[in-house]
């Protein structure tokens, strides 16, 4: 058990806990975009920033990875933070200039319009949070896609730019996505994710005659979980 | 193992083995023969010393003089503006400018008669006087070349040489007489702090190593120079590459590590290729592998090269490349001596750090502290480069002035033009104004005025350099290199430089500054690793030292220097124009008219579009720029 | 091409570690990275196909493009850059009307930026396969490249 200071309050907390966790176990509010509990902390989107403090040394880390430390000292609101957390939302508000998730966010800090030239504003929903590749990777383990190329090209897409090979249409990319960046749509019988250029059979309830999970993610289920092979011919509901 | 043959001896058991090799070797070297080093550094290859040695190699067989010389192909000689460079002993006459029609004359010459050959002298750049002897070259005197003065001595692919000259004795010392924590402590002492840029305690990373839990370590060699101008790591790997491999070898029975890795940047085609070969000797020699000189000390090295990417110079990044992933840094709220490479303890160092090992271990932590400042002590190496009269690579005291360094060493600007600034730190430096020239060249001085050591590379810049154009220059190279991990380099960098753009277009506004500050607070304190929250330093250091140029830039639309397209325009000086005609077949836009016999000709602005063509080929001046 | 690429990757021992050498290697012998050869490295290796892709469009070194014949490079560190490469570059594009990056369409030459090949005394340099041209302007942009076509 370590003790630590966050703002202001006496906090324990165990060896080997981030100060986000601790900090949201005891109700202080931390904004983030790229962090999520089913996966492993990832430090991209920076907006879960604090001032630490030990003895007279001051810096700005990013709570959501660093350690809890006896005697550390955490500022979650400082001027600096806010500071830096408000530039960080302009700069995603300029990629994202449309985006009602950030611009809720940025509304929520007080910015109306980013500082940047209006030429210069770009409509995207994607702010390369790395999610939808990291749930793929550590939660589905399937790892279909992957964040591609470098620096302000880097984007998530499918190998080759071409329709996801290894992807079984689970849609946890979708679901994870905190702007709404990835577009998937179950029509009748088939499930397309457009990012990675898929369509998928849906599998069809026995009982109920409901189209409801893609067969591929089921037949990959089946095959890692060792299921018997008639296992999803009833969908849940009518289980 | 002499230098015409190429066999092998039996590999060393021992340090007595070593000691007797060396022996042996030291007394092949004491011969009548004549010495003729020839640089074959990179920066020599454009002057074509390829060729030049192997002219030497058939002129010395066609004048029957194999018995009477030896020809040394070496590595950087340092003064690389006067390349090709050809060193003859005895005398240590030097030669640069060497062209392939000059060998025969130089072996007919001084190498048989002992008679000098004028033209091929370097002359002193005050006085005209013509310089025989290395050591009296301007250039060479207040430089303290320790570590790169040895690229003179040896051929950087014979082990022999490399041995000959007292290679592999701190090795030996290190294994037979001290132990690990007596090495840490010698390396603690001297004070020698992270030549790779950041400046760390070398000795303070290594116990911290050596302490981390866990049995398997790992020391790594950052070999990835990849501050555009700087070639200082290239000139010493490929010119001494065994130097850093003892130092190595020495840090890894130090730490406690059995592998080492040696990650070179895929630009740089003969460090990589010599360290192979160096690697492949130590090997066959027993100072690789097993039981290490009979101390029972195991030790393999790897070499792998980088992919061409800036950012796998940040040590996260570089070991994230060398466990086959993107090359993305990583937070190091936890260090890499603890958790590195494959998550184990790893020791990461650039070229220069490891090459001062041995020489640290062989004269001891005393003697090396008698160089430096307080705070920096040793030698530093640096790329000259830039508007600078000797282009080269440097090795410095630390303590010497930016001003010895440029003026003394340098030999001030080129082409009779004003200094303006000079660059250290690469995309993570500052440009540093005259009113700092007195600047000692010392860790903590060069970040206090808002720069930093760097890896080595010094660019000289004056009065045509645009400040503006160089902080558009260092972030649109960041822009490129950033990994595109964090939210605020990706983008931030990329607002700054289109900010930038506009500037330089002459399309600034009065609160352009000040959002380039704004950023520049934000990527300095958010950013995921250091590419990012250094990266704002060139701007804010010519924002800082440079001021006036930005509000010209803005306020006036206009950019002093000369150097920003949209701000310039080209004319003709029609008292300087005959007519001859060659701006006109050499602009691409047919912009430039004949008049008429021995008219000046004419340009039309409407249609140029600032190349520079007519400029650069003019040899009249009689193409002005504004 | 299944061979060739097996080979390689048995040469280092199929470490999953030296996936950017291995990578270089292949680049090395076809001049760039075939789709086939990536995803034999992905079979062989047991590495996903998304993980070899990612790591081929990170590094500069890597083209997932035929690249030309002759491949010229211009350097644009910062000594160069205070010397005027910004403008030898500019020129050569007009010569060979492409881009940096991008190949002529007779597949002849492409043209890359370094940014530094530590000729800084001969600044401007440009590389074309081995052979390096110092002291560049744009006068001697033609003739230069016409020894390559």
């Amino acid at each position: 058990m370590v003790t630590l200071n966050i703002d202001g309050r006496e906090l324990k907390a165990e060896k080997g806990q981030t100060i986000l966790q601790v900090a949201r176990e005891n109700g202080i509010d931390i904004p983030t975009l790229c962090h999520n509990e089913a996966l492993e902390p990832y430090g991209a989107c920076r907006l879960c920033i604090v001032e630490i403090s030990k003895g007279k040394r001051t810096r700005i880390v990013t709570s959501c990875l660093y350690p809890v430390e006896a005697g550390l000292e955490v500022k979650t609101d400082s001027s600096r933070v806010i500071s830096n957390r408000k530039m960080l939302l302009e700069l995603l508000l300029a990629r994202c200039s449309k985006n009602k998730v950030i611009l809720k966010l940025a509304s929520q800090m007080g910015i109306e319009q980013p500082s940047f030239k209006s030429e210069y504003l770009e409509d995207n929903d994607c702010i390369v949070c790395g999610l939808c590749v990291r749930a793929c990777e550590q939660v589905v383990g399937v790892s279909a896609i992957s964040l591609v190329n470098r620096g302000i090209a880097k984007e998530p897409a499918s190998p080759f730019l071409e329709p996801a090979a290894d992807c079984i249409g689970c849609g946890s990319c979708y679901y994870i996505c905190p702007t709404g960046a990835i577009k998937m749509e179950d029509r009748k019988d088939s499930r397309i994710i457009y990012n990675w250029k898929v369509e998928f059979k849906l599998k069809k309830c026995k009982v109920c005659g409901n189209y409801w999970a893609p067969e591929k993610q089921l037949e990959y289920i089946k095959k890692k979980w060792n299921l018997p092979e008639d296992f999803f011919d009833t969908c849940p509901t009518c289980k | 193992m002499s230098a015409n043959k190429n066999e092998m001896p039996k590999k060393f058991r021992s340090k007595q083995d070593l000691e007797a090799l060396q022996k042996e070797l030291i007394n092949g070297r004491k011969s009548d023969k004549a010495l003729i080093a020839v640089c074959n550094g990179t920066a020599c290859h454009p002057y074509d010393c390829a060729h030049i040695i192997q002219a030497f190699k058939q002129e010395i067989s066609q004048q029957g003089l194999e018995n009477k010389t030896e020809l040394r192909i070496t590595g950087c000689h340092g003064l690389c503006e006067k390349g090709p460079i050809v060193v003859i002993r005895p005398g240590d006459i030097f030669y640069q400018q060497v062209k392939l029609e000059d060998v025969p004359e130089i072996l007919r010459e001084t190498v048989s008669k002992g008679n000098i050959i004028d033209r091929l002298l370097h002359a002193d750049p005050t006085s005209g006087k013509k310089i025989v002897h290395r050591n009296e070259v301007p250039f060479y005197q207040k430089q303290k070349r320790n570590i790169l003065g040895n690229n003179t001595e040896i051929d950087p692919i014979k082990i022999g040489d490399y041995i000959a000259i007292g290679g592999y004795t701190a090795l030996a010392k290190a294994l037979s007489e001290m132990t690990p924590e007596e090495i840490i402590e010698e390396i603690k002492r001297s004070g020698l702090r992270g030549r790779g840029g950041a400046g760390f305690p070398t000795g303070t990373k290594w116990e911290s190593c050596r302490h981390a839990p866990g049995d398997i370590k790992y020391v790594i060699v950052n070999a990835d120079e990849g501050d555009p101008g700087a070639y200082a790591n290239e000139g010493l790997l490929s010119g001494n590459p065994h130097s850093v491999l003892e130092g190595l070898i020495i840090g890894a029975y130090a730490i406690g590590a059995n592998q080492g890795y040696i990650y070179v940047r895929n630009e740089y085609p003969l460090a990589l290729a010599n360290i192979t070969i160096a690697l492949n000797q130590a090997q066959q020699l027993g100072l690789l592998g097993e039981n290490i000189l009979g101390s029972g000390f195991d030790f393999n090295v790897r070499i792998t090269r980088g992919g061409g990417a800036f950012v796998c110079g940040e040590s996260t990044a570089l070991m994230a490349s060398l466990e086959g992933k993107v090359g993305e840094p990583r937070a190091k709220y936890v260090h890499t001596v603890e958790k590195g490479l494959w998550d184990r303890p790893s020791n990461l160092n650039n070229v220069e750090t490891w090459a001062n090992v041995p020489v640290i271990i062989n004269k001891g932590a005393d003697w090396y502290r008698t160089l430096g400042t307080d705070g920096s002590k040793g030698t530093k190496i640096f790329s000259l480069v830039g508007k600078i009269n000797n282009t080269g690579l440097v090795e410095v005291p630390m303590g010497i002035t930016l001003k010895e360094i440029i003026y003394d060493i340098g030999g001030g600007i080129r082409e009779g033009k004003k200094f303006k600034a000079v660059q250290t730190g690469g995309p993570s430096g500052g440009c540093l104004p005259e009113r700092l020239l007195d600047l000692p060249v010392d860790f903590d001085e060069l970040t206090k005025a808002g720069s930093m050591m760097g890896s080595g590379g010094m660019i000289v810049m004056d009065e045509t350099t645009c400040m503006v154009d160089i902080a558009k220059y260092f972030l649109t190279f960041l822009e490129e290199e950033s990994c595109g991990k964090c939210v605020p380099c990706r983008e931030g960098i990329k607002r700054m430089r289109q900010i930038l753009d506009d500037i330089t277009d002459g399309k600034g506004s009065e609160e352009d500054i000040d959002l380039l500050e704004r950023l520049s607070a934000t990527l300095v304190d958010s950013s995921l690793c250091a590419l990012g929250n250094t990266a704002p330093n060139p701007v804010i250091t010519t924002i800082r030292y440079f001021r006036d140029e930005y509000e010209a830039h803005i306020k006036e639309k206009r950019c002093p220097a000369g150097v920003c397209k949209a701000l310039i325009h080209y004319y003709i000086i029609e008292e300087k124009c005959p007519g001859c005609g060659l701006c006109v077949k050499a602009c691409p836009q047919d912009a430039i008219t004949f008049l008429g016999k021995k008219k000046p000709v004419a340009l039309d602005e409407s249609k140029c579009i600032k190349c520079g063509a007519c400029y650069d080929v003019c040899k009249l001046g009689a193409v002005g720029r504004k | 091409m299944n061979e060739k690429v097996k080979a390689i990757i048995s040469k280092y021992n199929g470490d999953k570690g030296q996936l950017v050498s291995i990578l270089q290697d292949i680049q090395t012998e076809y001049h760039y990275l075939p789709k086939e050869a990536l995803i034999k490295v992905s079979e062989t290796m047991a590495i996903p196909v998304s993980r070899v892709y990612d790591v081929a469009t990170f590094f500069r070194a890597f083209s997932l493009e035929p690249r030309g014949k002759h491949l010229i490079n211009v350097c644009l560190g910062t000594a160069c850059h205070v010397r005027g490469a910004a403008r030898i570059l500019e020129e050569i594009e007009r010569n060979l009307a492409i881009k940096r990056g991008e190949t002529t369409k007779d597949r002849k030459l492409t043209l890359e930026t370094v940014n530094c090949m530590g000729c800084c005394a001969v600044g401007p340099a440009v590389k074309i396969d081995g052979e390096y041209f110092g002291h560049m302007s744009t006068d001697k942009v033609d003739s230069v490249l016409t020894k390559f076509e």
